[in-house]
């Protein structure tokens, strides 16, 4: 009785390891460590969305094979796509982007495109918020326009992450919208703008909502405006009695500015569909976990998540608006 | 006291067996992380954070987390010190200054007092770092708020004042040497306008020359090189291996009193600022040599040179901890990764952490106690273990030292070309040595030259090219006038001496 | 060759050294005229730094090219006899060839086993070594790295044939 069970088993065993033998056959699935490149140093908001990733598959068990962060923000994050784009048909690369894919090949010269690698999906849409600090006597994005408008040009300093970047992009766009002159004052990390903006270093920001949610709680900061054509869906209490959905549209505040950046996956070029799907799917499965959802909220995101073709022709559409923008600022390279 | 009924709550958290072999284990991971050159403190955590994800999500696992992860970062902090001494390989790069007097004290045959100094001070560092963190950290907070880029910038100004002017030999050569430091910090892109410098479009060239692989290559395979032109040995095969010379080193250092207190000043504000370990580690070894009795020793192998940046660098790598929690900024790349750490495990740090998690904050604040002197009590006992390290003969311990200064080097940033770069650095390090060029002063314009540069040109966007603006207020005008001073004191202690001589004459 | 030779002047090697900080520091003057190296209204150009940087690097050069030309007597001391060229060669050369067999286009070993080799020829080669001594040492070290890099800590190092035949990759 015992051996027949004992042969059952095994038998079992032989089948099933056998079929496991077959399954890829039918489904790609990694055959060693993925490493999924980070365009960015440690400790940035991409670098803390991949490591949530890789956390998130491995409590879950959601991939048979290891992945692995790396880090390659070297040059504005060209040294990460120049990595991706240089492993055409490996399977085992993906990378998170950040506004970089477009703006740093617009503004350096060094040659890629996102059209080099294969799009895989959408995790989210990272909001930007216009930031005062709370002695400020504008209570509203418009009051605070007029107030820069009044100090005269350039006299107010806006804190941003990096040069020629999202944060100098939708400066420049509030700019045009609106016809007041900020000087840009580049910083290396949001955090750092953040508290340059409680130390009144600077007179506004437009950090991410997760850069200075802390600050804002405290109340050191005040929220005037979100960069979005809609607000954000948060409605549990922040800060005070705010939520983030208590934070006016740019567009409802009257300096009618929009701007949300891709935090999406791409693969290496020449991959086959079959693996572009695993990976739609395991981060779809990524996507339902609480603890994506809750890093979600903290975060303020957009959860807008697509995929496929409709991916593709928003990174393109994207790209098209990035372009404009550098162009009429005069971001691009020279060639 | 609040404070010290919040601190005994926090031990109550932090004092569980479960916690305890954590520290344990996190402070030998980081004294391994440590010891290897490229794989730094802030690799380390980066790595285990995943590891600490379950674990986080645990009630009560958050404080376990981040005890486990800031183990590894004191245990880092502790490591860097011992390849330093014995390799002249810094492992970590706030452990450059400690080669300057480390590697000689073990050439002499005194490995076992260098790194017992070494360990010991950087404990001191430590405690006093924890400690004004407990009692004054809103104070502290509020301190740190007041920097803005002219602040930096004259930081940066006084680190590097308090250090140059101190290298003998031919001006000419430390000119060279220290502009080409410059050059090199340049490479890649320019955070102020995003442009590419220096690349000629070599895409190895993009991410910049990075302070370990020069460090690794100029110190340690430079080293080696030198090592193996004089026979193929290492000096120093005679250290003492017992625990004796603990004590005995623990006699002497009582003496250093003065630049102990001094160098955790100079590492506490520049971790609370935050300018970074690295940076206080030299500006305390600088200051350290200008007051020390024995300050024209230095270099040759005196405790007190080890000291010095030992307990700066470990003070500031503690107090950097401080803006990270209370304003969310960074006061070290290791701390930015804990920092991502507690926003993925869904805590905010910020000035609420303290109000809203307090058994969080304060079970990380007991720990910090606790993981020091856990990592005091496993680096003094492997002391001898290290010492003996130098008695493996040299064709052994060689090609293992090439092997991790290769592994070191690749691990900064995944890269083959860093690690040719490295053995680039390495004949420069040989070539300088010959040539009594100075490699001390290269470091540091490699290490300060981008951000000095950086703090500077905001500063300039700011005011608007109004240079005024490192006299605007009475803290940047102190700074930026300390520094001047610093700088020009060899001048203006000649004009002194002249002066005074001239009046002897005339009375 | 004689042990004690020289095999270059002090003074040829100052010079080397000097012309090669003089070209390094022309190179770093000519990208920063590119990028523009003036004082604008809102305060230096990005190349405005290094423009100076490498005037000062040009500068201290000649300097240092006038006086290694002034060195006199000691400008013929010998700056590395043949005997120490041979000996530092004999370690360069070696882990040249090791870092080119860790990863190159043609033929890579992968980090762990051109580490094993490095090891091995090493001690045998300059400590004379036997088998005994060498593989233990050159194994032990290489499946510690192993250990610590690829299970503990998974940071993934270059790896070769041996690495994809044991299933790591």
């Amino acid at each position: 009785m015992t051996r027949r069970t004992t042969a059952k088993t095994l038998l079992a065993a032989v089948v099933a390891t056998a079929f496991s033998a077959f399954t890829p056959a039918f489904a790609w699935e990694p055959t060693k460590t993925v490493e999924f490149i980070v365009p960015a140093g440690t400790g940035g908001g991409a670098d803390q969305m991949a490591r949530l990733v890789q956390s998130i598959i491995a409590k879950h068990n959601l991939m048979k094979q290891n992945m692995v962060v790396v880090n390659k923000g070297g040059g504005a994050g060209a040294e990460g796509f120049l990595e991706v784009k240089g492993a055409k048909g490996d399977p085992h690369k993906i990378i998170i982007t950040l506004s970089n894919l477009f703006t740093t090949p617009m503004a350096t010269g060094v040659p890629f495109n996102w059209k080099d690698l294969t799009p895989v999906r959408m995790l989210a849409l990272d909001q930007f918020v216009l930031w005062v600090n709370k002695e400020n006597p504008a209570k509203t994005a418009k009051e605070y326009i007029e107030l820069v408008k009044k100090a005269g040009d350039g006299k107010m300093k806006m804190g941003g992450t990096g040069s020629k970047q999202e944060d100098q992009i939708i400066t420049v766009a509030l700019q045009k919208q609106t016809g007041a002159k900020f000087t840009y004052i580049p910083y290396k990390g949001g955090g750092e703008v953040a508290t340059q903006l409680v130390g009144k270093h600077v007179d506004s920001s437009v950090n991410n909502p997760i850069e200075a949610v802390a600050q804002w709680r405290a109340g050191n900061l005040r929220p005037l405006c979100v960069f979005d054509n809609e607000r954000m869906p948060y409605k549990n209490k922040v800060a005070g009695d705010m939520s983030w959905n208590d934070i006016p549209t740019c567009k409802e505040a009257g300096v009618d500015t929009d701007y949300v950046m891709l935090r999406g996956i791409f693969m290496a070029g020449g991959v086959s569909p079959d693996q572009v799907k695993y990976y739609v799917d395991l981060l779809e499965k990524v996507r339902q976990t609480p603890e994506w959802k809750k890093f979600m909220e903290d975060g303020a995101f957009n959860q807008t998540a697509i995929t496929g073709k409709e991916y593709a022709d928003w990174v393109a559409k994207a790209e098209k608006l990035h372009e404009g923008l550098m162009q009429e600022a005069g971001f691009m390279a020279k060639k | 006291m609040q404070e010290i009924q919040s601190l005994m709550g926090g031990f109550a958290v932090a004092m569980s067996w479960f916690n305890l072999a954590l520290m344990l284990a996190g402070v030998s991971l980081g004294v391994l992380i440590g010891v290897l050159p490229g794989l730094g403190g802030a690799n380390g955590v980066a790595i285990l954070l995943p590891l600490t994800f379950t674990m986080s999500q645990q009630p009560g696992g958050a404080t376990s987390a981040i005890i486990l992860l800031s183990c590894i970062y004191w245990g880092a902090l502790f490591g860097g010190a011992i390849t330093s001494i014995l390799f002249n390989i810094p492992g970590e790069p706030w452990s450059v200054a400690t080669t300057f007097d480390g590697y000689p004290l073990a050439q002499k045959g005194r490995a076992g007092a260098a790194l017992t100094a070494a360990f010991t001070s950087s404990f001191i560092g430590a405690l006093v770092a924890v400690i004004l963190i407990t009692f004054i950290s809103p104070i502290i907070a509020r301190f740190a708020l007041r920097f803005g880029p002219p602040e930096f910038f004259s930081v940066y100004l006084l680190t590097f004042s308090a250090f140059v002017g101190m290298a003998k030999g031919a001006p000419f050569k430390t000119i060279a040497a220290m502009m080409t430091g410059f050059a090199l910090a340049a490479v890649g892109i320019d955070t102020v306008t995003g442009q590419l410098r220096l690349t000629f479009e070599i895409p190895a060239l993009l991410k910049g020359f990075d302070f370990l692989i020069a460090v690794i290559g100029l110190f340690g395979i430079g080293e080696i090189l030198l090592t193996i032109e004089e026979g193929l040995e290492f000096k120093g095969a005679k250290a003492k291996l017992n625990m004796r010379v603990v004590l005995e080193t623990w006699k002497e250092l009582p003496r250093y009193w003065k630049t102990s207190i001094r160098s955790s000043a100079v590492g506490c504000l520049m971790g609370i600022v935050p300018g970074g370990a690295t940076p206080a580690s030299f500006m305390s070894y600088g200051l350290a040599k200008r007051m020390s009795r024995d300050g024209e020793e230095f270099g040759t192998g005196k405790v007190e040179g080890v000291v010095a940046p030992e307990t700066a660098a470990h003070a500031a790598g503690t107090s950097a901890l401080l803006p990270m929690l209370t304003l969310g900024v960074p006061g070290s790349p290791t701390a930015a990764v804990l920092l991502g750490g507690l926003l993925i495990w869904g805590l905010q740090p910020g000035p609420l952490l303290f109000v809203e998690k307090a058994d969080f904050v304060w079970g990380l604040i007991a720990s910090m106690y606790l993981g020091n002197i856990v990592g005091l009590i496993v680096v003094l006992t492997c002391v001898p273990l290290f010492a003996s390290i130098l008695r493996i003969p040299f064709a052994i311990i060689a090609p293992v030292i090439l092997v991790i200064c290769a592994i070191g080097a690749y691990t900064v940033h995944n890269s083959m070309f860093d690690v040719w770069l490295m053995l680039v650095f390495g004949v420069l390090g040989y070539v300088f040595k010959k040539l009594d060029y100075p490699m001390a002063p290269l470091v540091l314009a490699l290490v300060l030259g981008d951000r000095a540069e950086d703090s500077f040109r905001q500063s300039m966007l700011g005011s608007q090219g109004d240079m005024g603006i490192f006299f605007a207020n009475p803290l940047v005008g102190t700074i930026t006038s300390a520094a001047l001073l610093l700088l020009f004191w060899p001048l203006i202690s000649r004009a002194i001496a002249i002066a005074r001589g001239r009046n002897g004459r005339g009375g | 060759m004689e042990e004690g030779k020289s095999v270059a002047s002090m003074r040829a090697a100052e010079l080397v050294m000097a012309g090669v900080f003089l070209a390094f520091g022309a190179l770093v003057m000519w990208d920063s005229k590119r990028l523009g190296s003036a004082w604008a209204d809102d305060g230096p150009q990005a190349g405005y730094f290094p423009f100076y940087i490498g005037l000062f690097i040009v500068v201290a050069s000649a300097a240092n090219i006038f006086r290694a030309l002034n060195l006199g007597e000691k400008g013929r001391a010998a700056f590395v006899e043949w005997g120490q060229l041979k000996m530092v060669l004999s370690v360069m050369l070696p882990t040249c060839v090791y870092v080119a067999l860790i990863a190159n286009p043609w033929f890579s070993l992968g980090i762990y086993l051109a580490s094993a080799l490095f090891i091995a020829y090493f001690m045998w080669r300059l400590g004379k070594y036997g088998p005994a001594k060498i593989v233990p040492v050159a194994l032990g070290v290489v499946v510690f790295f192993f250990l610590m890099f690829e299970i503990w800590f998974k940071v993934p190092l270059p790896k070769g044939p041996i690495e994809a035949a044991l299933g790591f990759n």
